[in-house]
């Protein structure tokens, strides 16, 4: 019950932020699949979204202390656009991988090896 | 005698609890199919803690477009890939092995680093009935619509008298990312076109 009675603060918003910052950069380095590696960076991406809320939230800050205002929500609102456009792009780039190579194994893709 | 308990922190722990595990649950599973399910609730569930943040258009834009939007691109995507050995990929030990201590490694910098800052541990509940008269929440999409346009209208008194005509909006990286939107469709429908043609014509020549 205590922990139902205490308050939230940016701070619980930042450690959910980092969970899902960390497991993104895990699936991203250990997918094999490359489109389990575009949902990492999804994840990622959702990570930095929920800290910059959760700045720009007035209710968050203890008395006295300044939330970012506006500038977080507008960051966020741009980073959801972008990654919109960044899922278009490296889907596109996947579906042409493999078409071209019959596989989306990423160990595979090593054609730029030296 | 019980505690009224607070419900702000009971919705906060159930979609914060909901989102992390959901999260988790992408990386351990290694079914694509599975991961698409998992990552779309674990981004409904980060909507729910944008509404409890106060963020009432962002959050409903994070399930329109990240939810609705995106995510139906990746599932297409795992539709026309999902085809036999794609479906289950594993991944060896040794990359595991590597990948949680890195991931151990980074949370443990993380997370004291959340708690340290003395302004960040939320509004005590015994002074929240005092200031709960200058918590009156707006709802954000008519400011926010106004700061895309230039205008910010949450600081207007803030801005410098020689700044004023909407230097501090976001009028400049709303033009940008809208260009940058159509180039990336372009990109986007000339990158994922079929090339039948050339490979046809590699298998005649």
């Amino acid at each position: 019950m205590n922990l139902l009675a205490e308050p939230v603060g940016v701070s619980h918003f930042m450690v959910v932020g980092a969970i899902m910052f960390v497991s993104g950069v895990v699936c991203m380095a250990a997918k094999r699949n490359a489109l389990g590696v575009l949902m990492g960076i999804e994840l990622v991406l959702n990570g930095a979204n929920v800290n910059f809320v959760a700045m720009s939230s007035d209710f968050l800050y203890r008395e006295g202390g300044h939330s970012l205002g506006l500038d977080g929500q507008l960051i966020a609102l741009f980073v959801i656009v972008l990654a919109a456009a960044e899922a278009a792009v490296a889907l596109a780039i996947t579906l042409n991988f493999y078409n071209n190579h019959a596989t989306v194994d990423v160990d595979r893709a090593d054609e730029l090896k030296g | 005698m019980t505690v009224e308990p607070n419900w702000h922190t009971f919705f906060f722990l159930l979609f914060a609890g909901l989102a992390c595990a959901f999260a988790v649950a992408v990386v351990i599973t290694s079914n694509i199919v599975r991961m698409a399910l998992y990552l779309i609730m674990s981004l409904g569930a980060t909507s729910g803690l944008f509404f409890l943040a106060g963020a009432d258009f962002v959050g409903a834009m994070q399930l329109l477009i990240y939810v609705g939007g995106t995510l139906v691109l990746l599932i297409f995507g795992v539709m026309l890939t999902a085809q036999g050995p794609f479906i289950s990929m594993k991944t060896s030990g040794g990359d595991w092995i590597v990948a949680f201590l890195l991931s151990g490694c980074l949370l443990a910098l993380l997370i004291p680093a959340a708690f340290s800052v003395p302004d960040w541990r939320g509004r005590g509940a015994s002074r929240a009935d005092a200031s709960a008269a200058d918590l009156v929440q707006h709802d954000t999409a008519t400011r926010l619509g106004m700061g895309l346009l230039g205008a910010r209208v949450d600081r207007l008194e803030e801005r410098p008298e020689h700044l004023k005509g909407g230097m501090s909006g976001y009028l400049l990286p709303f033009e940008i990312v809208s260009v940058h939107l159509l180039v990336v469709l372009i990109g986007a429908a000339y990158l994922a076109r079929t090339k039948r043609r050339a490979s046809n014509a590699r298998q005649l020549g």
